[in-house]
Formats: structure tokens, C-alpha cells, sequence
């Protein structure tokens, strides 16, 4: 049990540094430097920078250094918090980010309680009535949830909303509460929007999950045990739901580690397109202006999140499962 | 739920039981067994091949799906054919026009005909509205002469699948409406399935290359080649794609030509594609090499190359070629992302996720719904590829 958890812990850690790489790596890959594009955007704005402070500058940030060195650095500083100025906006990364990274993950969880919500009993019905007219119905929405993909489904869905009902259904929060401070009353609005993203997010997940399901309780269904305890009277549903579902539900945990990049990946485009306020139209804008710095560190923060993410649903993964937990190989 | 599907098949049942024995099933001599066991015979003599095609024909929804992406692919081939106009010609006077609609019969007997259209400015909205003038009939011909264009390339050729006859059919006729710059939707959608769906093909064999290197490699030599190997899948695989593929696209310069972008966009798409394909191949090379063929071959001498290429790899090529059709609509729902959100291939370049850049503003999508038409082609396709690949990955085991 100890040696799965740090096992686990070591392969976190060894994606985190992975991603810090690229993130680093999307940071340097546009030619030119931090300093030539404050240079261009302090000239936009119609302030001239001299050729000594931009050395002073280059020398400042360290970029005149080696790679590894200026990487080291730049780890240096996100370590220490500092996450480097967004040129744009001219404000330290931290604050332009601000709430957004804790909307992508409200949106995010949201989905993910969505898809299981709606995926285990589904998948449950599916398998213990396969072939019926309901499973056909069921398999048949789930090969389209797969095939649309998320920032199409946004679109129809805004479509629909606008041209049926005349409402925007965009937004996470109503216009009066858009910019107001955290409260009760803001924590319900955002409650009430969070449906049509979730929903949005997840029918791609669903639609797997529900696939995934629908053939471990198959699977387990005809193993003897089950036929054993249905010869000896239990009823019906005890036979399905005291074990078979529950040896079937653990795939079910693992995917989440799947689950979750994936659905993470989708909140972006999906923002994008129902205008919610996460991180997706933020990372959009900077690497439109090529502000770097702030897309680097989105990608980083949203890959950081991910992989804890992934850790937990493992440390859930091992509660569920007693052969993890007892250490079997 | 391959497993569960085998038993439906009546033919892999049969299988399952004979293959060992190499002989058909207790072929009983009684007349009415005759045609019975005459198929039986055909199976247990059928090539492997043979067997995964009979399996496969049975799967009515992949063979659905095979033929509409037959039709796709034909499109992508022949697209200078099917489009009628230019896809770049653009006219303001023609912006946003809504789907023409085409009268099949006029006065009783098949000859299709369109009315000219004629735009005005409605004074109170300043929307231009196009009034069809119902006493001009211009007649709509199939496999007419059109604008010149290379056929493949290279065999010059003016046919084209509509045109119209006495007028220009930049002019007259648009099957499925006009964009914001008034070009033509129905051209620039065969053009833009070119793109999409080859672009998921040239990206699926880069991964393709990369997947069976790397998962033969880890499944074959074990060992701590195979960890570090699989913990780059691993790694990969809990990378969220999108924020990283559009950083990546993004530092694409702007000064590259459409076809560098479109290159840059495929080897991006396919650097994370490949782990599902590596994880395929690992897995089958390792159950593999436990079995008494390739014991008996290393016996009696075969080299490992001959080993792995002459024994393993046709066994296992059905499993490859099921993952890489599953592998397709992910890359093309990734490409048409990309280039939905402008960090893709971007104009003059013509995509699906191009087409659908302009329908990204709602109240332009509300007055002109029709720029949706190019996201029933995504979802038919993905759909399309979806099927077929179900489809093989159950016959790809006729012996299960």
C-alpha cells in the first residue's frame, strides 16, 4: 500500500517537472525574447525603452544565460509564487489568473460529478438488459456524444438557447453578479449556471464511461457467483447491485484519471464558446498577443491541477479497491 | 464487449471450436445438413483474412460507416469536381446568402432549375435580404462544362458535378448559402474536406510510426526500456492536449506558407497521438511472445527480426490497423479545434474547423444559420471512422 502511494507520488512529481518543461519550452519557442516584446508593447503604448535598459532588463531576468540556467531560474520564481509580469495587462501574472483557475476547477468537477451521475446507472441498465430497446437508445446517443465534439455541442446548445428561447445561456454568472465579491447569493448564481457547461463537458466522458461500464457488469454478470446467489433467492436487485457492481465500479474510478485531462482539455474550448470566465479565453488571448509568460504559466497551472487531480481519484482508486490496498501486485 | 458481441456471431462460435483441430465441426451426412456443413467446411479452410472480412460484413453499422467514408474520401479526391466555383472568390454583394433552394421539376418533366437571386438592403435593418426573381429560370446541369482545374493534379478537365447553363455559376448558383465574405459554402466545403480528412490520415501514420516503434520496442525488449517507455505514456497521457496543443500552435510563426502550417499542425497533433497506438501494440507483442509459435521459431533458429516481422507482426496487424482507424476522429475533432479557435490552419487554407471559425459569433450564427452545415460533416465523419473501427476490432479476432 505504501509503495503503490509513493509510486504514485514519484510519477506525479515526474509529470509535473514534464510539464514545467514544456511549459517553459512554449514560453521560449516564438522567436524573440520576454524583453523584445515589452520592448514592442512599451513602444505600442509610445514609450521608447533604450538599448542599456533592455540589456539591464535581459540581464535582470537572467536571459542572456544559458537555458538550463534561465530555466532553473524561472523555476526558481514560480516555486517563490512569482509568476512573472502579463504584459498585456501589466499586472503580475497571479492577479490577471485570479478566480479564473478556481472556475475552471468548479466547472471541471462539475462535469465529472455530471458524467458519473449520469453514467452508472445507466451503464448498470444497460447491462443488465443488454440488447433491449433502451441499450440501443443509450448506445446509440453515446456514439453521438462521442462524435461531437465539446466546442460543437456549445455552439448548438448556444444556438438553440438564443434562436428557441431568446436567452444567452453563456456566462457563469448573471450580470449583477459578474463582478460583485464572493457571498451566498453569488456562490447560488454560479449553482444555477453550472448545468449547461457541465452537461456540455461531459457527454463526451459519459458516453465512454457509460461504454466502460455496460461491459465489466457483462463481464461480471455471468461469472458463476452471480447465477449461485440468484439459485439461492436473493432478489433481483440485490444480486446485481451488492457485488457485481461494485467489482465493475472499479475501472470506473481509474478512468477518472483519464477523465479528468481530458475534460480539463475541454473546458477551454467550451469557455471559449459559452464565454465562461475560466482560464480558456485568457490562454486564448495571451497566445494570441504572444504573451508568454502568462501562457506558460496557464498551461503549467492547468497541468499541475490535473496531475493532482489524477493523484487523488489514485488515493480514491486504493480506497475502493482491496487489492490495492492489500498490496497485491 | 467484444466478447459479448463474438457470441452473437454464430460463425465465430464455430470457429472458436474448430480452429484448433484444423478440422470443420462434425460434418453429419444427413441431407438436411448438407448446406450446413458445407459452410462449416468453408470456414475452417477460410484464411484469416477471409474469416475477419465474413465477420466483418455482418457489423451493419461499420459497413455503414465504411461506405459514407468511401463518399467522404471520394469527395477529398475529386473536390475541384464537386465544387462548381472557386472557394477563395469572394463578392461582397453576395455576403451571407442563405441555401438556394433548387426546383428539380419544371413543367412536369425533370429539369432542374434555380431562380436568379437578387440582393437588396432592407432600409429598416440594413441586413441584405435576396429576393429570388421567379421569372428567371437558369437551368442547373449535372456533369456540365465548368472552370478548368487539374483532375488529381494533373489531367486537365472542366467537368463539374453541377453548373449552370447561360450564366456564371459564381452568379447564380449556391447550394448551400454564402459566408460573410460571399463565397461560396458548398465549394469551399469539398475543398475543406480534402484538408480535414487528410489531414487526420497524414497525422494517424506519423503516429502510427512512432506507436509501433515505440510500444514494439517496450513490449518486446521488457525490462527497463519498457518502464521508462511507459512512464512516458503515462506522462503524456495526463498532460491536458488542448492548452499544450495551442501553445504549441501557437508559436507556429506567422510567416510560414499554408502548407508548412499544415505540417507543423499534423506532426503537433500527432507528437501526443501516439500513446493509445504504443499501448496497443505493447500489449499484443507481450501476450504474444508467450506463445508456442514464437517459442518454436526462436528454437529453431529465426532470427529476431524474422521473428518479430515474419511471426508476430501479421498476427497482430488487424489489432493495429482497428486502433488506427479508432485513432482518426480524435485527430480530425483536434484539427478542426484548433483551427475553430484561429490557432489551427488558417485561411487562405480551407478546413472544417476554418469553415466553422465564422460561425463562432452567435448572433451571426442566429441570423445565418446555415455556416453550421460543415459541422454534420465532422460529426458524420468522426461517426463514420467511430463505426468502421468498432467494426474491424471485433473481427480483427476471428479465433475468439
Amino acid at each position: 500500500m505504501l509503495a503503490y502511494v509513493v509510486r504514485r507520488l514519484l510519477l506525479a512529481v515526474l509529470t509535473v517537472w514534464a510539464i514545467s518543461v514544456l511549459s517553459f519550452m512554449i514560453i521560449h519557442l516564438p522567436p524573440g525574447d520576454y524583453v523584445t516584446s515589452y520592448i514592442a508593447s512599451m513602444s505600442a503604448s509610445g514609450s521608447a525603452v533604450s538599448e542599456g535598459e533592455a540589456e539591464a532588463l535581459r540581464e535582470q531576468l537572467g536571459l542572456n544565460k544559458p537555458i538550463t540556467v534561465q530555466y532553473a531560474k524561472w523555476m526558481g520564481l514560480i516555486l517563490q509564487g512569482n509568476f512573472g509580469m502579463a504584459m498585456e495587462w501589466g499586472r503580475p501574472v497571479t492577479d490577471v489568473i485570479g478566480d479564473r483557475l478556481t472556475l475552471t476547477i468548479v466547472i471541471s468537477v462539475a462535469a465529472i460529478v455530471f458524467t458519473w451521475a449520469l453514467a452508472l446507472p445507466i451503464g448498470i441498465y444497460s447491462a443488465v438488459y443488454p440488447y433491449s430497446f433502451l441499450d440501443y437508445v443509450f448506445t446509440f446517443v453515446g456514439f453521438i456524444g462521442l462524435a461531437v465534439p465539446g466546442f460543437l455541442l456549445a455552439l448548438i446548445v448556444m444556438y438553440v438557447g438564443f434562436a428557441w428561447f431568446g436567452a444567452n445561456v453563456g456566462g457563469l454568472f448573471s450580470p449583477d453578479f459578474a463582478d460583485a465579491p464572493w457571498s451566498l447569493a453569488r456562490a447560488w448564481d454560479l449553482t444555477k449556471h453550472l448545468p449547461i457547461p457541465a452537461i456540455v463537458l461531459g457527454v463526451a466522458g459519459t458516453a465512454q464511461l457509460i461504454r466502460i461500464m455496460r461491459s465489466n457488469l457483462l463481464d461480471e454478470l455471468r461469472k458463476p457467483y452471480v447465477i449461485t446467489a440468484r439459485a439461492r433467492g436473493l432478489p433481483e436487485h440485490r444480486v446485481v447491485l451488492k457485488y457485481p457492481v461494485r467489482v465493475a465500479l472499479n475501472p470506473f474510478v481509474s478512468t477518472i484519471g483519464y477523465l479528468l485531462p481530458y475534460v480539463v482539455s475541454g473546458s477551454i474550448i467550451v469557455s471559449l464558446v459559452l464565454s465562461l470566465p475560466t482560464v480558456g479565453p485568457l490562454l486564448l488571448k495571451a497566445l494570441i498577443a504572444q504573451d508568454m509568460f502568462l501562457a506558460g504559466t496557464i498551461v503549467l497551472l492547468l497541468g499541475v491541477l490535473t496531475v493532482v487531480g489524477t493523484f487523488v481519484s489514485d488515493l480514491l482508486l486504493m480506497w475502493v479497491d482491496p487489492r490495492i490496498r492489500l498490496g497485491r501486485q | 464487449m467484444t466478447r459479448d458481441r463474438a457470441a452473437a456471431h454464430p460463425i465465430a462460435n464455430v470457429d472458436a471450436a474448430a480452429a484448433p483441430l484444423g478440422v470443420p465441426l462434425a460434418p453429419e451426412p444427413a441431407p438436411e445438413r448438407e448446406v450446413g456443413a458445407r459452410a462449416e467446411e468453408r470456414v475452417a479452410v477460410a484464411t484469416q483474412w477471409q474469416l475477419m472480412w465474413w465477420r466483418f460484413r455482418k457489423h451493419r453499422l461499420a459497413v455503414g460507416g465504411t461506405l459514407v467514408l468511401a463518399a467522404f474520401y471520394v469527395v477529398a479526391i475529386f473536390a475541384d469536381f464537386f465544387a462548381y466555383v472557386d472557394p477563395q472568390e469572394s463578392d461582397a454583394q453576395r455576403s451571407l446568402m442563405g441555401p438556394q433552394p433548387i426546383h428539380w421539376m419544371d413543367e412536369g418533366s425533370f429539369r432542374p432549375y434555380v431562380h436568379a437571386l437578387k440582393g437588396t438592403r432592407d432600409p429598416v435593418t440594413f441586413k441584405r435580404v435576396y429576393v429570388a426573381d421567379t421569372s428567371v429560370k437558369i437551368p442547373v446541369r449535372f456533369f456540365g462544362h465548368g472552370e478548368p482545374y487539374a483532375l488529381l493534379g494533373f489531367i486537365p478537365a472542366d467537368r463539374h458535378l453541377f453548373t449552370v447553363e447561360g450564366a456564371k455559376p459564381s452568379e447564380s448558383l449556391f447550394l448551400m448559402g454564402t459566408d460573410m465574405q460571399g463565397r461560396d459554402l458548398w465549394s469551399r466545403l469539398m475543398y475543406a474536406t480534402r484538408t480535414s480528412m487528410t489531414i487526420g490520415l497524414v497525422s494517424v501514420a506519423i503516429s502510427l510510426v512512432l506507436g509501433v516503434v515505440l510500444g514494439g520496442v517496450s513490449g518486446y525488449l521488457g525490462g527497463l526500456i519498457d518502464t521508462v517507455i511507459q512512464r512516458i505514456i503515462e506522462i503524456l497521457r495526463s498532460i491536458p492536449t488542448i492548452p499544450l496543443w495551442m501553445g504549441l500552435a501557437a508559436a507556429v510563426p506567422a510567416s510560414w506558407s499554408p502548407q508548412q502550417v499544415y505540417f507543423a499542425i499534423t506532426i503537433i497533433i500527432s507528437l501526443i497521438g501516439w500513446t493509445e497506438l504504443a499501448r496497443v501494440v505493447r500489449g499484443r507483442f507481450i501476450s504474444l511472445k508467450e506463445e508456442d509459435f514464437v517459442m518454436a521459431a526462436e528454437l529453431i533458429g529465426c532470427s529476431r527480426t524474422r521473428i518479430i516481422f515474419r511471426h508476430m507482426v501479421p498476427s497482430f496487424v488487424s489489432h493495429i490497423i482497428a486502433a488506427t482507424t479508432l485513432a482518426v476522429p480524435a485527430i480530425i475533432i483536434s484539427e478542426t479545434s484548433l483551427s475553430f479557435l484561429g490557432l489551427g490552419l488558417r485561411p487562405p487554407a480551407i478546413s472544417w474547423g476554418v469553415l466553422l471559425q465564422d460561425a463562432q459569433n452567435i448572433q451571426a450564427l442566429v441570423i445565418s444559420p446555415w455556416l453550421l452545415i460543415p459541422s454534420f460533416a465532422v460529426i458524420v465523419a468522426v461517426l463514420g471512422f467511430n463505426f468502421m473501427g468498432d467494426g474491424i476490432r471485433d473481427a480483427a479476432d476471428p479465433y475468439l
